[in-house]
């Protein structure tokens, strides 16, 4: 079970709660784990990716185990810890605004 | 007994203010979407409990909402959760929040930039949808007006989008360039007369007029004199802030330009200025009196360097006679150490009787008047910076 961590406003329009949790087919990687955000989640859809282009939206980065991974590739896989549930994928939004 | 419903669009949400039709005691609700960017909502006029909502976010994007029952509750009217996301033929389906340019090689090919700030081509590039005009006689079809300027349409309830691309195919469209704002289609008004002609503008394009349902467009800026320009008087590349049309009298327009207060008396073939004896001409909003159609009202601006009130005083405008000959209306609104701006889609008039008007301010307040601008109170006094405002009247 893949755990990932949405900022607050993507959780309010899921209307989630917590971290969510889903089984994803195949290789975990940063594509693969999105399409099943979006999946359970269609609301979310253009909200992390473009809808055309699947490129990250500039203000949102992805975290992991300590690491930043907004630059891997969507298919590159994801550390061993997002894909046994051990640590979650965390959607982090730049820190701004007023 | 009927009454009202105010539908404010902030910078951190959407409030919806109703009252009887005495309109003096009011109940509030929200925050809506708390913490998003709300451009505009509004109501159909074919089914008042249909409301649509653009919201947005500088991380997350745009998103629509919809609500049938009066703004209690809301969706995102796309993909429901449980239901694939793909087609039956594996393609990613059209989602509510997805706004995609037309760039089929019929009618894309010459849409691929406009001008940037500094004249060089640059892309097309969604942003945000500043204006949502629902259709007068069907609840489901409704239009958006999106940063970068093009023109959108739905015809399942907000479900899926698609670009009306004959508007910045018609040709100028290579030439337009953003205003500080953002090139954005902000205004959309759709003629209760003909249901062929439909009134967009763009800042900084201009105005820009269809008589076929938006299949094709043109500049209606004739008249029209911007000092911003190099050629003052050209085509296109006027800052038009806000249009108004009273129902009754669709060929007469009126305009809140950048600078200047204008009117057309032919469906914009032609503008005349009617700044008269205004403080100031500079401002955002322009509204039309619902039962007197040369009863029109404007808040002037001191300046495009000064985006506030003039004088320190908030007074509304009122010309009873389309323009030139205008009146401050002051009775209710701050008189002294008032600094505030009312955006280009904060204000709105109801059709009871007296007209009721309503404006929203940067400073979060909003204003009403139950009698045709004569005297103000405000309905609320510390929302955030007011974006729009609309008003329907309830049965």
């Amino acid at each position: 079970m893949i755990r990932v961590a949405l900022p607050y406003h993507l959780r309010t329009l899921a209307k989630v709660d917590d971290e969510v949790q889903l089984e994803v087919q195949g290789q975990v990687t940063l594509g693969s784990v999105l399409d099943a955000v979006e999946a359970r989640y269609p609301m979310l859809r253009g909200t992390i990716r473009d809808h055309v282009t699947g490129q990250r939206r500039p203000f949102l980065r992805f975290f992991a185990c300590g690491e930043d991974l907004s630059h891997e590739a969507p298919d590159a896989p994801l550390p061993e810890a997002i894909a046994t549930g051990a640590e979650p994928l965390l959607v982090i939004g730049a820190i701004a605004g007023g | 007994m009927s009454g009202v419903r105010v539908l404010v669009g902030t910078r951190k949400g959407a409030f919806v203010l109703t009252a009887d039709a005495k309109r003096n005691h009011w109940d509030i609700s929200g925050p809506h979407f708390a913490g998003w960017e709300l451009y505009h909502v509004k109501g159909s006029p074919a089914d008042p409990n249909r409301l649509y909502a653009s919201q947005s976010s500088g991380w997350f994007g745009q998103i629509i909402q919809r609500s049938d029952d009066g703004g209690k509750s809301w969706h995102q009217p796309g993909t429901p959760p449980g239901e694939p996301t793909t087609t039956p033929e594996g393609m990613p389906k059209a989602e509510s929040n997805k706004f995609v340019y037309d760039t089929s090689p019929e009618t894309g090919k010459p849409l691929t930039t406009h001008q940037w700030y500094d004249g060089t081509a640059h892309p097309w590039e969604f942003k945000r949808v500043w204006h949502l005009e629902p259709s007068l006689t069907d609840r489901d079809t409704v239009y958006a007006g999106v940063e970068d300027a093009a023109l959108f349409r739905s015809t399942d309830g907000g479900q899926t989008w698609q670009e009306l691309p004959g508007l910045r195919g018609h040709g100028t469209g290579p030439l337009w360039q953003p205003g500080a704002g953002g090139m954005c289609l902000h205004t959309i008004i759709l003629d209760p007369s003909d249901p062929g002609r439909i009134f967009i503008a763009i800042s900084a394009a201009g105005a820009f007029r269809t008589d076929d349902g938006g299949q094709s467009w043109r500049p209606i800026n004739r008249g029209l004199h911007s000092l911003y320009i190099p050629d003052p008087t050209a085509e296109i590349g006027h800052c038009v802030h806000h249009i108004a049309m009273h129902p009754a009298r669709p060929g007469v327009l009126f305009m809140q330009k950048h600078w200047d207060v204008m009117r057309s008396d032919d469906a914009g073939d032609s503008w005349r200025e009617i700044s008269g004896n205004l403080p100031t001409d500079f401002g955002f909003v322009i509204d039309v009196h619902a039962h007197e159609p040369e009863t029109i009202y404007v808040v002037p601006i001191k300046s495009d360097s000064e985006h506030y009130v003039a004088d320190g005083k908030l007074r509304v405008y009122r010309s009873r006679t389309g323009g030139n000959e205008w009146e401050a209306l002051t009775k209710g609104l701050p008189q002294s150490d008032c600094y505030l701006n009312v955006l280009r889609d904060a204000m709105a008039v109801d059709s009871l009787d007296p007209c009721g008007v309503y404006f929203g301010t940067s400073g979060g307040q909003v204003y009403a008047s139950a009698d045709a601008g004569d005297s103000w109170a405000p309905i609320v006094r510390d929302l955030p910076p007011v974006m729009s405002v609309e008003v329907q009247v309830l049965p």
